[in-house]
């Protein structure tokens, strides 16, 4: 079902109802794509219609608290960043200064703790939902590559306050870094170098990490309970 | 595999065709914000956040005079630790490795640093300085680097056999060791040594290393961190300042710093305890990344149903394989 | 300081569990509270709704 696309303008494919179809949608009566963009395009539609981004139902087994604390982590991430964007407004230095900027530098500390209180919480769930089941492993390793990351970026983030804790932190780091010959590269005392990795480049790598997790999540939906049944076992039963 | 565990993971694997229930992923979003917000806002409002002020040299030479004293003559000697650092700094030492992996010495001197020079005889240079301190540093220049040392040497070892006390120290050729380490103990009074260190003649700089490097010999640094519990052997790793809760999550990466046998003097897991733990470390994330894959691991749900509590609801209504 | 709230700048006290087990009391809360939440996220009943 779809409507041509030089009538309407637009390139319409729309999927009955809910993600149960089973196998592949098979919507796209149009030509193959001959396109590089096409191809991408046809692509993303397979893996991920609008409707399986933004869905409006969910299995019924999504019924547990444990399962508030993936959103949780998302929306303390979204502080994090939104609180660093107005640091960055004011400088490293602003905060020992202004009350306004040990405020935001405030907001920042404690939207950290909560992300990673928030973040844990999910890992623990997940792991104990065994939830890489069904080709969902690259959901977990990307979930875990994300925690591992986060940890690296706080860790630039200490480093770069500027004040006695920065000074501490860097001075006790760079022995592991040198340690391991990463200290080449990476100079804790280098406040331009922290600064820049703890303010786009991680934080870019971080959310590239996120929305792939993400993504992996919409695509495969979230994981059966271990001992579930089979749904259209019971269904056959029934009738 | 048998039928039941490909049937299962077949389950596990295809689009779920059972029961659904209403979902609003915005609005649970929302809400999340709004709780987290305010959470946020909250706790920034009643604890606020940490900002112990920074060390300066200006600080350590006023607080503690002797201890910068003692540290500059190190400094010219060459017996300070960040002299004998090793890579990316200097060769004065190999540095860490783990067993026959130095990754530290491969990496090579990235970041050349030259104790004396840098922290000691630069900065004595890039100021206008008193007639004496200016004849010390002219006699020191003209000196050759066996007589530098041989000074400097001898100088270091009675200040160490004086418990850091110079005016105890035994009576000897030091040269102009003693003024030089004066002049710039001054100058670190004056605050003019946070000015020439950070500069370095320069007009921008974002690099740091030196002034750490020196910040740390002495003991001046290092004496406030362990008083204010951050010290690596005391968990300092996942400690704050003050009463304010540092980086927990650490705690997994602290913990090896607390083993006795990376704490024993003279211990070579302790003379490496670095690289050692860092490796275990590359080990465990990658154990955690690759849960998946790892029998065993991987099974520890299925025999630890915890799982249970978190779809009881599902499992009364559904029922359980 | 801020003034509205409570002043965490003095050094924090430590619990001394065993040998060289220690950790700092807001630490432990920190743990304590993310264990609560773990164990009530899988014991606080979730709001029953009409599954199709």
């Amino acid at each position: 079902m779809s409507a041509d696309s030089s009538a309407t303008g637009t390139d319409s494919m729309t999927v009955s109802g809910s993600v149960s179809t089973a196998g592949s949608i098979s919507v796209m009566t149009e030509d193959a794509p001959t396109t590089w963009t096409g191809s991408l395009r046809h692509k993303w539609m397979r893996t991920l219609p609008p409707d399986k981004m933004l869905p409006e139902r969910q299995p019924a087994y999504v019924t547990s608290w444990i399962y508030v604390f993936g959103m949780a982590t998302i929306v303390s991430l979204i502080l994090v960043l939104g609180s660093g964007a107005i640091l960055t407004l004011g400088g490293v230095e602003w905060f020992h200064t202004s009350s306004l900027g040990r405020f935001v530098n405030s907001l920042h500390f404690w939207s950290v703790q909560l992300f990673f209180l928030f973040m844990i919480v999910h890992l623990w769930g997940k792991f104990w939902m065994a939830a890489w089941r069904g080709k969902r492993a690259m959901t977990w390793m990307t979930g875990a590559v994300a925690f591992l990351a986060s940890v690296g970026t706080a860790f630039t983030g200490y480093v770069i306050t500027t004040n006695f804790n920065a000074q501490w932190i860097a001075f006790e780091s760079k022995d592991v870094m040198n340690a391991v010959g990463l200290g080449a590269i990476f100079n804790v005392a280098d406040l331009g170098q922290m600064i820049l990795l703890h303010v786009c480049l991680l934080p870019a790598g971080l959310g590239l990490i996120v929305i792939m997790h993400v993504l992996l999540v919409r695509k495969h939906g979230v994981v059966p309970p271990l001992e579930a049944l089979d749904p259209d076992a019971q269904k056959a039963q029934v009738a | 595999m048998s039928t039941k565990h490909e049937a299962k993971a077949d389950l596990d694997t295809r689009p779920w065709t059972g029961p659904t229930r209403h979902y609003d992923i915005l609005k649970e979003g929302a809400i999340a914000l709004v709780i987290v917000t305010v959470l946020t806002v909250g706790l920034a409002a009643l604890f606020s956040s940490p900002d112990d002020a920074q060390l300066t040299f200006k600080g350590w030479a006023q607080s503690s005079p002797d201890t910068m004293y003692t540290a500059a003559v190190s400094e010219l000697a060459g017996s300070s630790e960040s002299a004998g650092y090793g890579p990316p700094y200097n060769n004065n030492s190999d540095g860490l490795s783990v067993g026959p992996i130095a990754l530290q010495k491969w990496a090579g001197v990235t970041h050349p640093f030259d104790a004396a020079q840098d922290l000691v005889i630069a900065p004595l240079e890039s100021q206008q300085q008193p007639a004496d301190v200016a004849a010390a540093l002219a006699t020191w220049k003209a000196a050759t680097a066996d007589q530098q040392a041989a000074w400097a040497e001898a100088y270091d070892t009675a200040l160490a056999d004086a418990e850091g006390d110079a005016a105890k120290a035994a009576e000897g050729d030091y040269g102009p060791v003693p003024a030089l380490a004066t002049g710039l103990v001054a100058m670190g009074a004056s605050g003019a040594y946070d000015g020439a260190i950070l500069s370095r003649g320069s007009f921008f700089t974002t690099d740091y290393t030196k002034q750490l490097l020196f910040m740390g010999d002495g003991g001046y640094m290092e004496d406030k961190a362990v008083a204010a519990n951050l010290g690596g052997d005391t968990w300092g790793m996942m400690n704050e300042a003050g009463s304010w809760p540092g980086q927990s999550w650490l705690a997994f990466a602290s913990v090896w710093y607390q083993l006795p046998m990376f704490n024993t003097e003279g211990n070579v897991l302790t003379d490496n305890a670095d690289a050692i733990i860092f490796f275990i470390l590359v080990v465990l994330c990658l154990i955690m990344i690759l849960v998946p894959f790892i029998p065993g691991l991987r099974s520890l749900p299925r025999w630890i149903p915890l799982h249970r509590l978190v779809w009881k609801q599902y499992y009364k209504e559904n029922g359980r394989a | 300081m801020d003034t509205l709230g409570v002043a965490l700048d003095s050094p924090a006290q430590y619990w001394q569990i065993w040998e060289w087990v220690q950790v700092s009391i807001p630490n432990l809360i920190w743990l304590v509270v993310m264990l609560l939440l773990f164990v009530g996220a899988l014991v606080i009943p979730f709001p029953k709704s009409a599954a199709k």
